[in-house]
């Protein structure tokens, strides 16, 4: 990487950190905001000197329509729904996450690169970003209350969660061996496969969380989002990803545990219990 | 391996920072930093740019256009609604509506 787009990305990386600062008091907390979003803009700018302008007019178009849903759905969100709005977008970033590390796979297999960490870190990526998809999902729709309102929950699920789990790490064993547990299963069937079933579990962990806990599940998944993002900057080398994605993990590790304690409900108990059925109550 | 290992010092130096910076924060401003964190996250459009600018297989191309496009709504929309979420802070020391996150 040039000098030059390795200093815009530390700019960058300042900047966000400038901005959750400045987050942390009422008066400064929207030029806080601004700041970091500031950031963002420098680091965005400099990757475009990063990929050189190649594949450019995709890139513009994909990226001009998710500005405009993002702008648009961001203007008219009541007040009241602003919750699951920010789960809706938490949850695109996992989701993103998660198809930069597929298609990171994919690109791997083609070159024939061998590459220890990227293959590790490849199906963490798009586990951790597909539960935060699927997660934030199930989320949005409890507080819209479009769906799974309250706590759903089935006999054994527990157990199906667990299974579930270990299945997922069979399935990313296999496709980091290229193919060696499962051989009817080659590599790029088993990532998608990894993708799949992260879904799945991320839909199952919440559902049956009620919906006064929604805030806590958002801001967990907050957190994962930002190890996704992590996770795939050592996929892709890429030191802003790193930066960017850990400080998020990190500092919504630490906020859920606030939220947690501000609202007065056990942390360990909303996530793993899930049993406890708090519906409506407050 | 010299790359990863200084990847490695940054996560996790980035990650004591991002523990620090979060600590003793009024619960008012709990809902608009997990906000704004989520934006910051979308940084992973920088990753959604390069692997579009390195695909060459269409379908593979097709999954990244998703990607960005996520990526990009995941920025424009948390600094968006953020900020939407701090203006009810100002005027100064005025708190019009207090919500519950």
């Amino acid at each position: 990487m040039q000098a030059a787009t390795f200093l815009a990305y530390l700019a960058a990386a300042a900047l966000f950190i400038v901005g959750i600062r400045r987050l942390r008091r009422p008066e400064t907390a929207r030029s806080g905001n601004t700041i970091a979003a500031t950031g963002m803009a420098i680091a965005l700018v400099a990757t475009l000197f990063v990929i050189e302008f190649r594949g450019l007019l995709l890139i513009g178009a994909a990226a001009l329509i998710g500005a405009v849903v993002g702008a648009v759905s961001a203007q008219k969100v009541k007040m009241t729904a602003m919750p699951q709005m920010v789960a809706a977008y938490n949850g695109v970033g996992g989701g993103a996450a998660a198809l930069i590390a597929l298609s990171e796979f994919y690109h791997l297999q083609t070159t024939g690169e061998q590459d220890l960490i990227a293959s590790v870190t490849v199906p963490l990526t798009i586990l951790i970003g597909s539960v935060s998809f699927a997660g934030s999902a199930i989320a949005f729709l409890k507080l819209q209350e479009v769906a799974f309102t309250g706590s759903v929950s089935f006999p054994l699920q527990q157990v199906v969660n667990a299974l579930l789990f270990l299945g997922i790490l069979l399935l990313a064993a296999n496709a980091v061996l290229g193919g060696e547990i499962i051989p009817s299963l080659p590599p790029v069937a088993s990532v998608v496969a990894v993708l799949a079933a992260s879904l799945v579990l991320g839909v199952l962990v919440v559902i049956p969380i009620g919906g006064a806990d929604m805030p806590i599940v958002i801001s967990l998944l907050n957190a994962f989002t930002g190890l996704a993002a992590a996770a795939s900057g050592f996929v892709l080398n890429n030191y802003i990803l790193i930066i960017g994605g850990t400080i998020v993990g990190a500092s919504g590790t630490i906020l859920t545990r606030l939220m947690s304690s501000a609202l007065g409900r056990p942390f360990g108990k909303i996530i793993f219990a899930g049993i406890a059925a708090s519906g409506t109550g407050k | 391996m010299e790359q990863f290992l200084a990847q490695l010092a940054v996560f996790v130096v980035a990650a004591f920072l991002g523990w620090e910076l979060i600590s003793r924060v009024p619960n008012l401003l709990h809902t608009p930093l997990m906000s704004a964190t989520n934006a910051i996250h979308g940084v992973i459009l920088v990753g959604g740019m390069i692997a579009l600018s390195e695909s060459t297989n269409p379908a593979i191309t097709a999954v990244c256009f998703v990607a960005v496009f996520f990526g990009a709504l995941n920025v424009v929309g948390g600094f968006w609604v953020t900020n939407r979420m701090l203006g009810m802070f100002a005027p100064p020391r005025r708190r019009v509506r207090r919500r519950k996150g």
